[in-house]
């Protein structure tokens, strides 16, 4: 215990030194039920860049990632304690909406999943349901935009009214990263965006993440320690439950400071 | 054991050794087991197949008939007296005139037949309706009056069942000698030497034949412990009486009667029913009059046959003589039984439709999916997608299910004292029938409405949430429209349920003789399943077609609308 709140202590100064931090989490602890998911879970995620989630299955990456745009809330077993800010503000503040953190925290998950509907409507439907845009020309330029920053706009431009579910894997996952990325948001949240694409989508993925890197705040969790150190500039590893180190990625991969993240990245356990 | 020997090397290590008679017996049964398998499957699939092609064999073999209708063609001389008695041409005036008369006069002279006998029988014949092509007629062209107008009769249901076969084989043998007539109509006798010796014979053979198996028949019965089987064979009794005395007949005098197949002489464009036989002379009545009294050549005049007797069947030998004369003549035309899809309810069968309960169903059902879709959609929604999980929602969840395992008549019993006597709503009502049969559908629909949102998969959900819809907007844009396919199906499948419910329509009332078709949801009406129940209790044959008929019509309505919650369900069908 003495030596995991030392390592706490340390990133926490490590991510206070970071400048301007985008998200910041306190002593953030999860429950399924009686399950105590996530333990006391402090880190700093800086403003633009991004920072990956690792660590062997069931060790709470997800969990936390989800506490981010409180979507843990839609199950009702699960309760969380601790203090987690955007840009300085709560985001269990009572007055805050739900839907309008979720809008400024975007999300892609594990297995793509566009909705059944046409591209358009895929990237079109966060931006009106929100007002983003003022006229159709205006949304229709707004879709445009986000598919370009998605590189998927080449792909797709000639048939955006054909079915999201029609496009292949890794188009699809480009295609809901498009979607998030149409609302604008501070934050974006990458479940494992990687695990159900073959290694080429899986490298245009890859690519994407680092274009937008430049101008999002992206939190990514992967299995794929290769991916973790390809596109991250920070690293977390997360272990039962515990935040156990964090920092920048080439000091992680390359002078992991505790013996569990040096077992992990060696492949003596996972 | 020999185990030994045939598992070499050490006891520790255990291999499954697949040349070993035990593994070989081993994969023997496994097979053996397989095949049993697929020959109970096989078999079931056939035991069922046969149930159901038995069943819709006879449905359609009784209900088919119905869909035609036998109508006699005749030139019908539309005179004054008949139509407008008092010279009063309009619509409704001429509409009260006596159509049904001028047919039957009509065909009274066609057939050269006179008096009241005639006149009865005809009326026998034709339908109580045979007048109305007629009527519409002259209705709609008053000019028509005086003149002789072509039209189509309607023939009563019984003549109309004769000609679709339920009535007597006709056989006809050419006579042998010179016949004479002693008259044209009345009681006469046909003279003809020797020409109805053979007959004798051939009737008196035919008719010990018969005895002898009533007589087994009887003995059959009688030998039965049973009292009320015993009892069947009195009527038999007094049938072998009857038969005895023609086959004890010994002279070469033979009395008829309607015991033994009718004899009749066809002769100079007349029709004669024999009651006496001797080898030379034949005495009958006069059914169909004879033109002369003229000698006929051989070959010239027949000897008919009616070969069911005549108290076996509902058509007597006068009716048969003139049907079969109009047949001849080609005067009668099978045609497509149109009334049956135009009319309502009616007592005679020839004039009874289905489309008084068609419409019933159809205000009843609309009724039904309009309370049943938004409401039970709404708390499938609610219940699956809103709704804390507590114990309250168990209960409520619980109590659904229930509720669709109640049966039918139950709900019926709830309209009854809730609808009709308490919000004092009319009987026999669509409105009350929808009303009820919404909450019998409900329950199912809900449990569709629920498994389908369920089927859509959370990611979906999830996808929606985090672009920042709210979990309304999320349920309503995006899992609702994916789950309505099935919700549809569902519903479907609910109304075609609902569509053939007869108990609980029972109890509110919709199971009274409407004729009219009804006009709006608070009218009297029928319901089709209800319609086929009231006609299998009626007593005519032609009723019991009708009854399959609407059945038939029921059947095809319940493919159509499940044959639709398919086709939804393949169209939409989505893999994710």
């Amino acid at each position: 215990m003495d030596m995991m709140t030392a390592h706490q202590t340390r990133s926490l100064t490590q991510a206070a030194s970071a400048a301007n931090p985008k998200v910041v989490a306190k002593d953030v602890n999860v429950y399924y039920g009686d399950k105590h998911a996530l333990n006391n879970v402090s880190v700093n995620v800086p403003d633009r860049g991004v920072m990956a989630f690792i660590g062997p299955s069931g060790c709470g990456k997800s969990t936390f990632l989800r506490c981010i745009n409180r979507m843990n809330d839609t199950i009702s077993i699960c309760r969380v304690t601790g203090k987690i800010q955007i840009e300085d503000q709560d985001i269990h503040d009572p007055e805050l909406d739900v839907v309008q953190l979720r809008a400024r925290v975007g999300m892609v998950f594990q297995k793509p999943n566009p909705f059944p509907k046409s591209i358009f409507e895929n990237v079109a439907y966060g931006p009106r349901i929100h007002g983003l845009a003022k006229s159709k020309t205006d949304l229709e330029g707004l879709v445009e935009d986000s598919l370009k920053k998605a590189s998927l706009w080449n792909e797709v431009k000639d048939r955006l009214q054909e079915s999201g579910t029609g496009l292949s894997g890794g188009q699809q996952q480009r295609l809901c990263i498009a979607r998030a990325i149409a609302v604008s948001p501070d934050v974006i949240l990458m479940d494992e965006p990687c695990s159900a694409l073959d290694p080429i989508a899986t490298a245009r993925v890859e690519e994407l993440i680092d274009e937008l890197r430049n101008n999002f705040c992206i939190i990514i969790v992967t299995h794929s320690m290769q991916q973790a150190a390809r596109v991250s500039q920070r690293t977390a590893f997360f272990h039962l439950g515990t935040l156990v180190e964090e920092g920048n990625t080439q000091d992680i991969f390359t002078n992991p400071k505790d013996q569990r993240t040096q077992d992990y990245i060696t492949g003596r356990f996972g | 054991m020999t185990d030994v020997s045939v598992f070499p090397g050490p006891a520790s290590v255990r291999r499954l050794d697949s040349t070993s008679d035990e593994a070989k017996a081993r994969v023997r049964r496994r097979y053996r087991s397989e095949a049993r398998f697929r020959r109970y499957g096989i078999a079931a699939i056939v035991v069922t197949a046969i149930f159901l092609v038995v069943l819709i064999a006879d449905i359609l073999i009784r209900g088919l008939p119905a869909f035609t209708q036998n109508s006699i063609i005749l030139d019908v001389p539309v005179t004054a007296e008949m139509v407008s008695p008092d010279g009063n041409r309009s619509p409704e005036a001429l509409r009260a005139g006596d159509y049904n008369g001028l047919v039957r006069n009509a065909l009274k002279t066609e057939l050269g037949l006179e008096g009241r006998v005639a006149t009865g029988n005809l009326s026998k014949l034709l339908s109580a309706g045979s007048g109305d092509k007629l009527r519409e007629a002259v209705v709609a062209d008053p000019s028509l009056i005086g003149q002789t107008v072509k039209t189509k009769a309607l023939l009563s249901d019984d003549a109309d069942l004769y000609f679709k076969g339920i009535g007597t084989k006709v056989e006809r043998e050419n006579g042998t000698a010179v016949a004479t007539p002693s008259d044209v109509k009345g009681d006469i006798t046909v003279t003809a030497p020797q020409a109805f010796a053979a007959e004798i014979t051939h009737l008196r053979d035919v008719a010990a034949v018969r005895m002898k198996e009533l007589n087994a028949e009887i003995a059959l019965y009688e030998g039965a412990g049973d009292q009320a089987l015993r009892e069947r064979a009195t009527p038999l009794k007094a049938q072998v009486e009857a038969l005895s005395t023609i086959v004890n007949t010994t002279g070469a005098e033979m009395m008829l009667d309607s015991s033994v197949s009718s004899v009749l002489v066809a002769i100079n464009g007349g029709l004669v029913k024999i009651t006496k036989l001797t080898n030379d002379v034949a005495s009958g009545t006069v059914l169909l009059p004879l033109k002369s009294v003229e000698a006929a050549q051989p070959g010239n005049w027949q000897r008919v046959n009616y070969v069911t007797p005549e108290a076996d069947r509902k058509v007597d030998d006068a009716r048969v003589a003139i049907l079969d004369r109009l047949e001849t003549d080609g005067k009668v035309s099978l045609g497509f039984n149109t009334l049956f899809f135009t009319a309502g309810d009616s007592r005679e069968p020839e004039m009874a439709g289905i489309r008084g309960a068609l419409v019933g169903s159809i205000l009843t059902l609309a009724i039904t999916l309009a309370l049943c879709l938004p409401i039970g959609v709404m708390a499938a929604v609610y219940l699956e997608e809103f709704a804390k999980k507590n114990w309250f929602t168990d209960l409520i969840e619980i109590n659904i299910n229930n509720l669709a395992a109640v049966p039918s008549i139950v709900f019926g019993l709830l309209g009854l004292s809730v609808f009709l006597n308490f919000f004092g709503l009319p009987r026999s009502a669509p409105i009350v029938g929808g009303l009820v049969l919404a909450l019998l559908v409900l329950p199912t629909i809900i449990i569709a409405s629920r498994a389908a949102l369920r089927a859509v998969p959370p990611s979906i959900k999830e996808a929606a949430l985090g672009v920042g819809a709210s979990h309304q907007q999320a349920i309503f844009h995006h899992v609702l429209p994916l789950a309505m396919p099935g919700i549809m199906t569902g519903t479907i499948i609910g109304m075609a349920h609902a569509l053939g419910e007869t108990a609980p329509l029972l109890m509110i009332g919709m199971v009274a003789f409407i004729v009219d078709i009804p006009g709006g949801f608070t009218e009297s009406a029928t319901a089709l399943p209800v319609q086929i129940y009231l006609w299998a209790d009626l007593p005519e044959a032609a009723f019991k077609q009708k009854t399959a008929a609407a059945i038939i019509v029921l059947l095809v309505l319940l493919f159509v609308m499940n044959g639709l919650a398919i086709w939804l369900r393949k169209r939409f069908e989505r893999r994710w």
